[in-house]
C-alpha cells in the first residue's frame, strides 16, 4: 500500500475532524476543496457520485471520508481517513463532556455556545451551495434542493422519499 | 454492555437521510427509558456547539452517562462502525455501475435532494443565530469566505470563531442573551 497517500488521507482528514463545528455538512465544501482540487483523488462527478452514496447510506453523512478514503487506498484507506475525521474530535469530545458536565451553568459555557452558532450557520449553508455548484444537472440541480429544502422544513415527509424523488426527477428530465 | 451497543448499531443503520438525533431521542428517552428529556437535549447542545460530528459526539455524550468511559467507546463505535461497512460495500457496488449513465444520473439527483437536508439545517441554525448585526455579519462573512472566496476552512474558523465568543460575551455582559 501506497505510504504516502495514507498520510496525505491523514494530514487532510485529521484536522478537519476538529472543524466540525455544527456537525458534518459544515466541511464538506473543505473535503471537496482538498480531494478534487488540491490533491486530484477525485474528479468532480466522482466526488458527486460517492457524496450521494453517503447519503443514501443510513450512519453519520460523514462516512462521505471513509469513501473517498476507500477510493484514493481501498480498505486501509478507508480505515485511516475514518481514524482521522472521527478519532480527535472524539477524544476533545470526551474530555469536554466531562468538564461540561461540572460546569453546565457557568457563563463561558453560553457564551461559546452562543458564539458557535452563527459561524455554523454560515458553514453549514456554505457547503450546500459548494456541493450544489460542483453538482451536475445545474439549475435542476438548485431546483431540487430548494424543493426538498421546503418539503423538509414544511411537512414531516420521510427524507429518503425526498432523495429517490431526486432520483426520478433527474432520470426523467435529464436522460 | 452489549444492549449499549446494539442499541447504537441500530440507530445507525436504520436512521437514513440524517435527523440522527430525532432517532435517538425516539430509542433512548422514550422507547428504553435510560434517561431523562432533559438530560438527552443537555447533551445535544454539547453534542452540536463542538468540533465532532454531531451524532458521534452525542453517542460519546451518551454513552458516557450510561456507563462511563466504556460506554463512550460503546456508543461511538456502535454508531460509526456498521453504517461504515455497509457504506463502502454499496460504493464498491454502486461506483462499478455509476459507469452506466442512468445510475450515475441517479445519484446525481440524490445528491441534489440530500443538500436539502443540510440547508435545511443551516436554516434552522441561521435563524436561531441571527438575534442582531453582529451575529449576521458573522454569519455572512463565513459563508463568503467558504463559498465564494474559497478560502481553506481552518483560516476562515479560526478567524470568525473568536470574534463571534468575543461578540457573544459582550451580549452577556451587556445582558442581552440568557
Amino acid at each position: 500500500m501506497n505510504a504516502p497517500i495514507l498520510a496525505d488521507l491523514l494530514a487532510v482528514f485529521a484536522p478537519l475532524s476538529f472543524l466540525t463545528i455544527g456537525g458534518g455538512p459544515s466541511i464538506v465544501a473543505d473535503i471537496h476543496r482538498q480531494a478534487v482540487d488540491i490533491y486530484g483523488w477525485l474528479t468532480e462527478s466522482e466526488f458527486m457520485d460517492l457524496f450521494a452514496i453517503s447519503r443514501i447510506t443510513p450512519g453519520p453523512g460523514s462516512l462521505l471520508v471513509t469513501l473517498v478514503g476507500y477510493r484514493v487506498a481501498g480498505g486501509l484507506g478507508a480505515l485511516i481517513a475514518s481514524v482521522a475525521i472521527f478519532v480527535p474530535s472524539s477524544l476533545l469530545v470526551y474530555g469536554l463532556a466531562r468538564l461540561w458536565a461540572r460546569h453546565r451553568e457557568a457563563t463561558w459555557t453560553r457564551v461559546i455556545q452562543a458564539g458557535l452558532v452563527p459561524v455554523a450557520a454560515g458553514m453549514i449553508l456554505a457547503a450546500s451551495c459548494t456541493v450544489l455548484r460542483a453538482a451536475e444537472g445545474g439549475p435542476w440541480a438548485w431546483s431540487v434542493a430548494a424543493a426538498s429544502t421546503l418539503a423538509l422544513m414544511y411537512t414531516r415527509i420521510n427524507p429518503f422519499l425526498l432523495l429517490g424523488a431526486g432520483a426520478l426527477v433527474f432520470l426523467a428530465v435529464l436522460s | 454492555m452489549a444492549a449499549i451497543f446494539l442499541a447504537f448499531a441500530k440507530i445507525g443503520l436504520t436512521s437514513f437521510g440524517g435527523g440522527l438525533s430525532g432517532w435517538m431521542l425516539r430509542e433512548f428517552v422514550e422507547r428504553r427509558r435510560w434517561m431523562s428529556e432533559e438530560e438527552f437535549l443537555s447533551g445535544l447542545a454539547l453534542a452540536q456547539a463542538f468540533p465532532g460530528v454531531n451524532v458521534v459526539n452525542l453517542s460519546i455524550w451518551l454513552g458516557y452517562r450510561l456507563r462511563a468511559g466504556r460506554g463512550a467507546l460503546l456508543g461511538a463505535l456502535g454508531i460509526t462502525l456498521p453504517p461504515m461497512l455497509l457504506a463502502v460495500v454499496l460504493a464498491a457496488v454502486l461506483t462499478r455501475l455509476a459507469q452506466s449513465q442512468h445510475v450515475h444520473l441517479a445519484l446525481a439527483g440524490v445528491a441534489a435532494a440530500a443538500v436539502g437536508l443540510s440547508l435545511q439545517t443551516g436554516l434552522r441554525a441561521a435563524r436561531r443565530a441571527v438575534q442582531g448585526l453582529v451575529p449576521a455579519l458573522i454569519l455572512a462573512l463565513t459563508f463568503a469566505g467558504i463559498f465564494l472566496l474559497r478560502l481553506p476552512l481552518l483560516w476562515v474558523v479560526a478567524a470568525m470563531v473568536p470574534c463571534s465568543i468575543f461578540a457573544a460575551y459582550l451580549r452577556v455582559r451587556g445582558g442581552r442573551l440568557r
